[in-house]
């Protein structure tokens, strides 16, 4: 590549690490609030280990995001130091729990897409995000099982839990568009080969949530518009509650360490 | 009657011999009751417990603390899983231990009934609470009965583990800040006295010990572990440069054991009997998540009974 893009290079690597581990942060942190308000004890311990392995990967991430950046913010300078502004994950990971069937759609909207993207991933020009990527990428295969049967049992199940499910799919739908949201960052790591063109997963993705949707006998929502922004850091209202939450201790002691 | 007395001396025999009582074994009724209510409550404390740590994990300081901390409280929920498995070996199922749990008449470790208020108390549940309990659980590694036995060897393992991570808590934040050395003395403070309490009743009054020693359910009384606990944490505090909260807590070289002061005793009958500050709201939220979940358990049935009814089509 030309001798500018040494920078440019380096700032775009670091705006897609911030994606990617924003995007298993506040996801964890989300699934971490269900800890001891699962419908039944062995969900809870699933969450939970899901949960960690997306904190688990989110440390991962952010600590090689640190790296790049050069400047030596740690994993928890990244995580905690920020605002809302300057998160990069997508707006459908920070949506609220709401009840299981929302939590549980959210996981199928978000996990599908995740593991199309680690798979590809694995593949990377880049070594240390390659080794990432297939360490996370066995983790995202079994909570992509997790949540596919939990939708088939929720959609198959009762009534009341295809409505309730059904519901979870329809309001998040929206949200679903900016997982496939691109700036000028993934343009020069696609053609470097150190990132899939994410926006080519979004048929592939499409077609899949209807597979497990059809079986599951629920129906795709078949709205066309979609929110967006989270690639320019403009998030739904819920982001600067749960980052305040998190970051509650931590700014009220500049500087110590835990 | 005969046979009651033959079978009787038989499991004596055995309890004598130090061999393990086992699910199809013949057991006196009130041995099997004890246990049940023992393990039961054991296992709720588990899941409880999970209320008052769960409260910091979205708060947590940094990442590895919160991977550590959600790691610990799922470790909890699984000890609570298999102890709810050694009961139901016991002839009582899972549904009917925790309707006893919400309807009040099983009880938990009263230690979860206090609150969780800062960053230390993280530190302070992990060091004197897990600490305590291991004491107890070391002990239950050598109860008569083999599946609560068992049970325990795994359980004890992790608990010693969280232990660890507890002082380690509390020896970062001692060595911090003095707002955080305050924090860990504040934490110390609160938690001193209802982890002394968790080791139930003074010998003299503990209906149920005698018994359980007879049976070999329990190995040590109520207050030969309470003094264990106060010899072995009392250094641990002072390598910390906290103060114990006890006026009359001294070191007693004829004994060689501390001496320490009086449990509040009404406070402690209070909070076993649901008047502690948080009795109501532990097993609100128990309540509270179990009804939310109603419509998912109903349709993870429903859609079991489902498949199985199509599995049958298939092989008719």
């Amino acid at each position: 590549m030309p001798a500018m893009s040494e920078t440019s290079h380096t700032k775009a690597l670091f705006e897609i690490l911030l994606r990617l581990g924003d995007n298993s942060l506040v996801l964890g942190h989300r699934l971490s609030e269900w800890c001891s308000k699962g419908p039944i004890l062995e969900e809870d311990l699933a969450l939970a280990n899901i949960s960690l392995d997306c904190i688990g990967q989110a440390r991962l991430l952010l600590t090689y995001a640190g790296e790049t950046e050069g400047k030596g913010r740690s994993e928890d300078d990244l995580a905690y130091g920020r605002l809302s502004a300057d998160y990069r994950n997508a707006l459908l990971v920070e949506m609220p729990n709401g009840d299981f069937g929302v939590t549980i759609a959210r996981q199928l909207y978000y996990t599908v897409f995740a593991d199309l993207l680690y798979s590809a991933l694995r593949q990377s020009t880049d070594a240390q995000l390659a080794g990432i990527a297939a360490k996370a990428h066995k983790e995202i295969q079994y909570h992509l099982r997790h949540c596919t049967e939990w939708t088939l049992r929720l959609g198959d199940g009762t009534e009341e839990s295809n409505r309730r499910i059904q519901k979870g799919f329809d309001e998040l739908w929206a949200y679903t568009g900016d997982l496939f949201a691109t700036t000028e960052a993934d343009t020069q790591l696609v053609q470097a080969g150190i990132i899939p063109d994410v926006a080519a997963l979004q048929a592939a993705w499409k077609t899949q949530i209807e597979n497990i949707l059809s079986q599951a006998t629920l129906t795709l929502p078949q709205g066309t518009w979609m929110q967006k922004g989270s690639r320019q850091g403009i998030h739904t209202e819920h982001l600067s509650y749960l980052l305040g939450e998190m970051q509650s201790l931590t700014r009220a002691y500049p500087g110590a360490s835990w | 009657m005969e046979n009651t007395i033959q079978l009787e001396e038989l499991f004596d025999a055995k309890l004598e011999r130090g061999e393990f009582i086992e699910p199809k074994d013949w057991m006196p009724e009130k041995y099997r009751k004890t246990l049940i209510r023992q393990i039961s409550q054991h296992a709720h404390s588990e899941v409880i417990g999970m209320q008052p740590e769960g409260n910091w994990i979205t708060r947590a300081p940094s990442l590895r603390r919160k991977a550590v901390l959600l790691a610990k409280v799922q470790d909890e929920g699984g000890h609570g899983l298999y102890l709810y498995s050694a009961c139901e070996t016991l002839g009582i199922s899972r549904d009917e231990v925790i309707q006893q749990l919400q309807s009040g008449k099983a009880k938990y470790s009263s230690i979860f009934n206090y609150p969780t208020l800062t960053w230390a108390d993280m530190g302070a549940i992990g060091w004197l609470v897990d600490g305590a309990a291991i004491m107890n659980q070391v002990m239950l590694q050598r109860t008569s009965y083999g599946p609560y036995s068992r049970a325990m060897v795994r359980i004890c393992k992790e608990e010693s583990f969280h232990q660890r991570q507890g002082y380690e808590i509390m020896c970062v934040l001692a060595k911090g800040s003095p707002e955080q050395k305050a924090m860990a003395q504040d934490a110390l403070n609160r938690w001193w006295w209802p982890t002394l309490m968790m080791f139930g009743p003074k010998d003299a009054e503990s209906s149920n010990s005698a018994e359980s020693i007879k049976w070999k359910i329990k190995r040590e009384t109520n207050d030969e572990l309470r003094q264990k606990f106060v010899d072995r944490t009392v250094p641990q505090a002072e390598h910390l440069g906290l103060t114990v909260p006890d006026k009359d807590l001294k070191w007693n070289a004829e004994r060689n054991s501390y001496d320490f002061g009086e449990i509040d005793w009404e406070e402690f009958w209070n909070v076993v009997q649901g008047n502690g500050p948080c009795n109501k709201v532990r097993i609100e939220n128990h309540v509270r998540a179990h009804e939310e979940g109603k419509w998912v358990r109903e349709a993870a049935a429903a859609y079991a009974a489902k498949k199985a009814k199509a599995a049958q089509v298939q092989v008719a």
